[in-house]
């Protein structure tokens, strides 16, 4: 075995007279080893994660690999490589993949697209996770009004048609020298710190002691938000940078749902009624007893969104709102091959299978993730 | 119940205010091409784009010209006129409906039938290579981005440019109450591509909760009674594993009957979808702020009859 352990004992092999039970060859696992063992058996999902892997060494490697291929670099503008009609020409030795109606080499522009694909799906649903493991953790920590504030908030982001406002979004902050979000950052600072005192002062005076932390808890992100938003000027730049924001945006709320539920029940449990007994203060029991056990779910879940963002990045990009001309992003492409496609297949064709085959091996590692770590939903 | 309707209502109200509130500042308040500019035409003269702006109302205060807006919208149910055309927004919307409505239930039932089926055959056989082909495959539908389908149907199946030229492609949109025939069959590959994602979503979540339901004691009890195996999966079985269906299902339509911006676009039809996106594109406010105010009233309300039927299964949601 890849991991080194001493093998155990199959629960469904039967234990005959000749087969003693060593106990000596009983090892504990750790939870980590139990998982891999679960998800090294799923070889659709391994296939996924090799894919994922090469993706990333590809775009990575992408300067490299047009070179030994031959392909010209992405925004390299090249009419010679049109027919004598002005349409692009096919996949050639010259052009693998073929040219776009501007003269430029598919294959290198489908590499360098995935590097965008790669970039802002991952940091946005970075951001997403972060901002949704820290207020699902207060929401169902704190509960009362902290909950309720954050859960209101929730629903009037969930109540936006999401493309529409991301759409919306997006084509605003890329019109002119892009959005300034640092005055924004301020008031919304100021107002979340007004807030959490005024809530810490009800609570005083009503006697919940419990809720001192919550407020705490809340006039903290507001002193994060007004320091961030006095000290640097933030600006965001149309591009990446916007559609990295948007996604995070409409995203944050799908992990923080999860993250509350799972910590209301949590912090019901023996295991922390036992440590609060012990009189362990709430920031103890939040970061070692419940998001010890948060780890695996909010890795699942992330891994869930994280196709999903990908789509949502293409989809802008193809409606003209993601990643600016003349870079190269696979919704643009598909966008731009919209027009040509009856002649020039390929231009639609290879953005189009490079998306495809990128959400699919997310979704199947994600669907092997969340299949190894719950064995009982296994089917 | 009433009361727990009524509280909700408002609810749905405050949630439609705030929506259009913040739809309101951030186009208000994030650079944008000026509207005055944009209607002036080609070569404006600063006095013209000066009247232009002051008759438009642009150049009082945001909260002024925001309680204005309310005040027409709540008092007179008017949206305003788009920047770009001087056209109601209303009279807009409505001439732009039926078309997104036509692709929402068109799809729909077309997914629910698709997803349902296949979910069911694949529960009731668990393991098998149907099922797993099955549930592979909608992992590739719900992996495909729509547009890139719609694109590739078009190729292979449209009038006009197709391999197998067998269907209308695009730009062939024609409304139900001129030809009803011509509206079927334009929006047939519409409806297939649009509902692809959506049926592969609800196979799979389908067949996680039927396999589930269908290991549990009370099936157990159904079929040592002898029930036939038809019974025990449809009266026992699917009754209960179909209600988060039933909740994905009010959500998605509510957001589809909004527009569905991507495969309108594909497929050049005239829907609310590609109205705002047009809206967006020209920063015409008026037009931005009534999509999506439509948009939010249809996810708000989709939300609200998904909690009221489940406050009718389920008396301890009214009292929460």
């Amino acid at each position: 075995m890849s991991t080194g352990v001493p093998r155990l004992v199959e629960p469904s092999s039967g234990l005959t007279a000749a087969d003693p039970l060593e106990f000596g060859a009983i090892a504990s696992r750790t939870p980590w080893q139990l998982f891999w063992r679960n998800f090294k058996k799923d070889r659709v999902a391994i296939a996924g994660l090799i894919f994922i892997v090469l993706l990333v060494a590809a775009a990575i490697a992408a300067p490299l690999i047009t070179k030994l291929v031959g392909a010209s670099p992405p925004n390299l503008i090249n009419t010679d490589a049109l027919d004598s009609f002005g349409t692009p020409t096919g996949p050639s030795s010259e052009h693998l993949f073929g040219v776009d109606p501007l003269g430029r080499d598919v294959l290198s522009r489908t590499l360098y697209g995935a590097r965008v694909s790669l970039e802002v799906a991952l940091i946005s649903t970075a951001l997403a996770t972060l901002i949704g493991v820290v207020l699902g953790l207060v929401a169902g920590f704190f509960r009362g009004w902290v909950d309720s504030g954050i859960s209101r908030l929730m629903d009037v982001l969930l109540a936006f048609p999401a493309l529409l406002l991301a759409l919306g979004l997006a084509a605003a902050c890329s019109l002119g020298d892009g959005c300034a979000v640092s005055t924004p950052l301020q008031v919304v600072g100021l107002a979340t710190i007004v807030i959490g005192l005024l809530g810490g002062a009800l609570a005083l005076v009503r006697g919940r002691r419990e809720m001192v932390g919550a407020s705490l808890a809340v006039v903290g992100f507001g002193l994060v938000f007004l320091v961030l938003g006095s000290v640097f000027t933030i600006t965001i730049e149309p591009g990446a940078g916007v559609v990295i924001f948007v996604i995070t945006l409409v995203s944050w709320t799908y992990i923080s749902r999860i993250v509350r539920g799972q910590v209301l029940s949590l912090r019901e449990k023996e295991f922390v009624e036992a440590s609060r007994s012990l009189g362990a203060s709430d920031a103890r029991i939040v970061f070692k007893e419940i998001l010890p056990n948060l780890i695996v779910p909010i890795i699942v879940y992330a891994t869930l969104i994280l196709p999903t963002n990908i789509l949502l990045e293409a989809a802008l990009s193809f409606l003209g709102a993601g990643v600016q001309p003349p870079n190269a992003s696979w919704g643009a492409m598909i966008a731009e091959a919209t027009s040509v496609f009856d002649t020039a297949w390929w231009y639609m064709l290879v953005p189009g299978l490079a998306l495809l085959f990128t959400v699919l091996a997310f979704n199947v590692v994600g669907d092997g993730l969340s299949d190894a770590l719950n064995p009982r939903q296994e089917g | 119940m009433i009361r727990y309707i009524l509280r909700r209502l408002l609810w749905v109200v405050f949630l439609l205010f705030a929506v259009s509130l913040i739809t309101f500042v951030i186009f208000y308040l994030l650079p944008s091409a000026d509207p005055a500019a944009l209607r002036a035409g080609r070569q404006p003269n600063p006095a013209l784009v000066e009247s232009i702006r002051h008759q438009l109302g642009l150049d009082q205060p945001w909260y002024v010209q925001y309680g204005r807006y309310m005040k027409n919208l709540v008092f007179h149910f008017d949206f305003g006129f788009s920047y770009q055309n001087g056209v109601p927004v209303r009279q807009l919307i409505f001439s732009r409906l039926p078309a997104s409505i036509s692709l929402a239930a068109g799809a729909a039932v077309l997914w629910l039938v698709v997803g349902i089926g296949v979910g069911v055959i694949a529960a009731v056989r668990p393991r098998t290579k149907l099922d797993r082909a099955s549930m592979g495959l909608a992992l590739v539908g719900i992996s495909a981005p729509v547009y890139w389908l719609g694109l590739v149907a078009l190729y292979l199946f449209s009038a006009d440019i197709g391999l197998i030229p067998i269907l209308p492609g695009a730009n062939s949109y024609v409304p139900l109450s001129e030809d009803p025939a011509a509206w079927f069959t334009s929006l047939i590959m519409p409806w297939c591509v649009l509902a692809v994602s959506f049926a592969a979503f609800y196979s799979r979540l389908l067949r996680g909760n039927l396999t589930e339901v269908l290991s549990e004691d009370y099936i157990r009890t159904a079929r040592a009674k002898g029930l036939s195996e038809r019974r025990v999966v449809f009266r026992h079985g699917l009754r209960s594993a179909i209600t988060p269906i039933v909740t994905i299902f009010g959500l998605d339509l509510g957001i589809l009957l909004g527009g569905a911006i991507l495969t309108e676009t594909v497929f050049n039809i005239p829907g609310i979808g590609r109205l705002s996106y047009a809206s967006i594109v020209r920063s015409d406010l008026p037009v931005i702020q009534g999509t999506v105010l439509l948009g939010a009233f249809f996810i708000v309300f989709a939300n609200l009859l998904v909690d009221i039927f489940y406050a009718f299964l389920d008396p301890r949601v009214r009292y929460q």
